[in-house]
């Protein structure tokens, strides 16, 4: 999962290295941690970067949610190793902002003293099972669109990182699309289940992409950098294109009235969604705000323990060896 | 029920039951790569369970499936040791409980593998390499525990009292282990286990305690605890709710 509404720093830095690092980042070279590179940039990666993790970290909970009653042992065992390669994915990428000089538990404390975000698209329930394909499928397919142009980005880093997230995620869409496709095959029941999570999770995977390109005023400095390829609109633009007819070939309705092919623009229009309950999720009231950060919070707090063990042991360990010596 | 598939099943339940109680953790560990290992482990042991179940299916011979075992037996059809359906307590517990089951089921897996059952012998082979894994894993994490902090070694010691009288179920030969030649008996691995367990509690500042007092019932089914009713009604929920529908 992916980053949204990421402010960009202003720079303060001397014009002369601020016009060779633009001109490095013009020609396609990839920047590494140890260039010299502007605080903003800096600064803006890691606000990315860390809510790109928290994104994965915190996205672990509504899927987790079904874990356990998840309807045939194949089925369990996909699922279960797909919220763990989302755990993984949050790793490379905690990893990916340790080498811009910020901890994974300096990033971790922001994440739950509300400094930093994560997606707004976990901040819904998941309800049934059908939920496990539409996320799969909406919520991944989303983030790909996202994240393939994310591979191209200038911070070599969070390039990389992407490149193995982005397989993983288009596997995980074809599974939430499978999923759904034998629901659809299935009893009256299951089609119910699947109609209404795409009901329920249509608008708040197109919110995914952030506000509309009018009202987005952090973009034009990300683009330069290059750590924002494409804007808002473009990406949810083509996500409508690509979606409707995977919709339609599950025989499932999109749940927008205003949804037409526009032949003149080769393009679907639709419906934008209602962005004052975007707003409201990213002020803390999505229907799920509370409950996600009390979970990552006790998980965080019962852990302590375990973790302060684990580092005094290696400690004990290290001075047992040294005694020996 | 015919020895030779209760042995199965006590297999395939085990696996199972201990996979699940594993993925619950999943998303809420006390530390990233911790949840990744915990995942990992109960991926393993689902697929464990699978395997096994699908053998039982097929020495049952009554055209189930090993979704209809997982997800349609009720509790007392269930045979795995009381030990692996235990709640997952803190982590502490939950890691303890994986070191005991563990310490039995490498032994018992790498026993398993001369079997003269051909199957049971292909199963137990590819689950020892797992098995082992899950050993050193597990091993090192208690003893880590054990040995951290007064906090963590309190907690340890706590779950060591709480579960060491469920321990013992995996060792104790019944009927159904006497009338069946597939599989070695249980008390066999005694020594083995005894030998890993009290090296580990030893290097985790732990103390093993006295009694060998040992709850049984799970592995004949005759009397499971309350918590696995709990586990199966979640785990079999849309199975159950919806009875017509694949997945």
């Amino acid at each position: 999962m992916y980053a949204q509404m990421i402010k960009s720093e202003a720079t303060q830095d001397d014009p002369e290295k601020l016009a060779a690092f633009q001109a490095r980042i013009d020609r396609g070279e990839k920047i590494e941690p140890k260039d010299w590179m502007p605080e903003g940039y800096r600064k803006t990666l890691i606000r990315q970067i860390g809510q790109h993790a928290h994104s994965e970290i915190v996205g672990q909970l509504p899927e987790g949610n079904w874990i356990t009653r998840a309807p045939s042992l194949e089925r369990k065992v996909n699922l279960l190793a797909k919220v763990q390669d989302e755990a993984g994915h949050g790793l490379y990428l905690y990893c990916a902002a340790e080498t811009l000089g910020v901890s994974r538990d300096a990033l971790t404390e922001m994440l739950l003293d509300g400094r930093m975000k994560y997606s707004s698209i976990f901040n819904y329930p998941t309800l049934t099972w059908a939920d496990m394909g539409a996320v799969g499928w909406l919520v991944d397919g989303a983030a790909i669109m996202n994240q393939v142009p994310l591979q191209r980005t200038s911070y070599g880093p969070y390039a990389r990182a992407m490149v193995r997230i982005c397989k993983e995620e288009s596997f995980h869409q074809r599974q939430g699309y499978h999923l759904l496709l034998k629901m659809m095959a299935g009893t009256d029941d299951q089609k119910r289940m699947c109609q209404d999570a795409l009901n329920r999770f249509w608008y708040p995977a197109l919110m995914m992409f952030g506000p509309s390109d009018k009202d987005s005023v952090h973009s034009a400095q990300s683009m330069a950098w290059k750590i924002k390829m494409n804007t808002n609109d473009e990406l949810r633009q083509k996500f409508v294109d690509e979606t409707v007819p995977q919709a339609e070939y599950l025989g499932l309705t999109v749940p927008d009235d205003g949804l037409v092919w526009n032949d003149a623009r080769g393009h679907y229009d639709f419906t934008q969604p209602d962005w004052s309950e975007f707003y409201n999720v990213l002020q803390g009231n999505g229907p799920c705000n509370a409950e996600r950060m009390a979970a990552r919070r006790k998980a965080w707090d019962d852990g302590a323990w375990v973790r302060d063990a684990m580092l005094a042991h290696g400690q004990k360990k290290a001075a047992r060896r040294k005694a020996a010596e | 029920m015919d020895a030779a598939l209760e042995c199965v099943l006590r297999q395939a339940d085990n696996a199972l039951v201990l996979g699940h109680r594993l993925s619950e953790w999943c998303g809420v560990g006390p530390v990233l790569e911790e949840d990744i290992a915990l995942a990992n482990t109960a991926l393993d042991l689902i697929g464990q369970a699978k395997l096994w179940l699908e053998y039982a299916a097929e020495v049952q011979g009554a055209g189930r499936t090993a979704d209809d075992l997982a997800f349609r037996r009720d509790v007392y059809d269930f045979k795995n040791a009381l030990l692996v359906e235990l709640p997952n307590g803190d982590f502490g517990q939950t890691l303890l409980r994986e070191f005991f089951f563990d310490a039995f089921h490498l032994p018992w897996l790498q026993a398993l593998t001369a079997s003269p059952d051909a199957r049971v012998a292909e199963v137990a082979a590819k689950s020892a390499k797992e098995a082992a894994y899950h050993l050193e894993r597990s091993a090192e994490t208690v003893i880590a525990l054990g040995d951290g902090t007064d906090e963590s070694h309190a907690r340890m010691a706590a779950a060591l009292a709480y579960l060491w009288p469920y321990t013992g179920e995996l060792m104790v030969d019944d009927a159904v282990d006497l009338g069946q030649d597939a599989m070695p008996l249980p008390s066999s691995i005694r020594p083995a286990w005894d030998t890993t367990v009290n090296a580990v509690l030893a290097e985790a500042m732990l103390t093993r305690p006295d009694s060998d007092f040992a709850h049984t019932g799970g592995r004949s089914g005759v009397r499971h605890t309350e918590h696995l009713g709990h586990m199966l009604a979640q785990m079999q929920f849309l199975p159950r709710a919806y009875p017509t529908a694949t997945w």
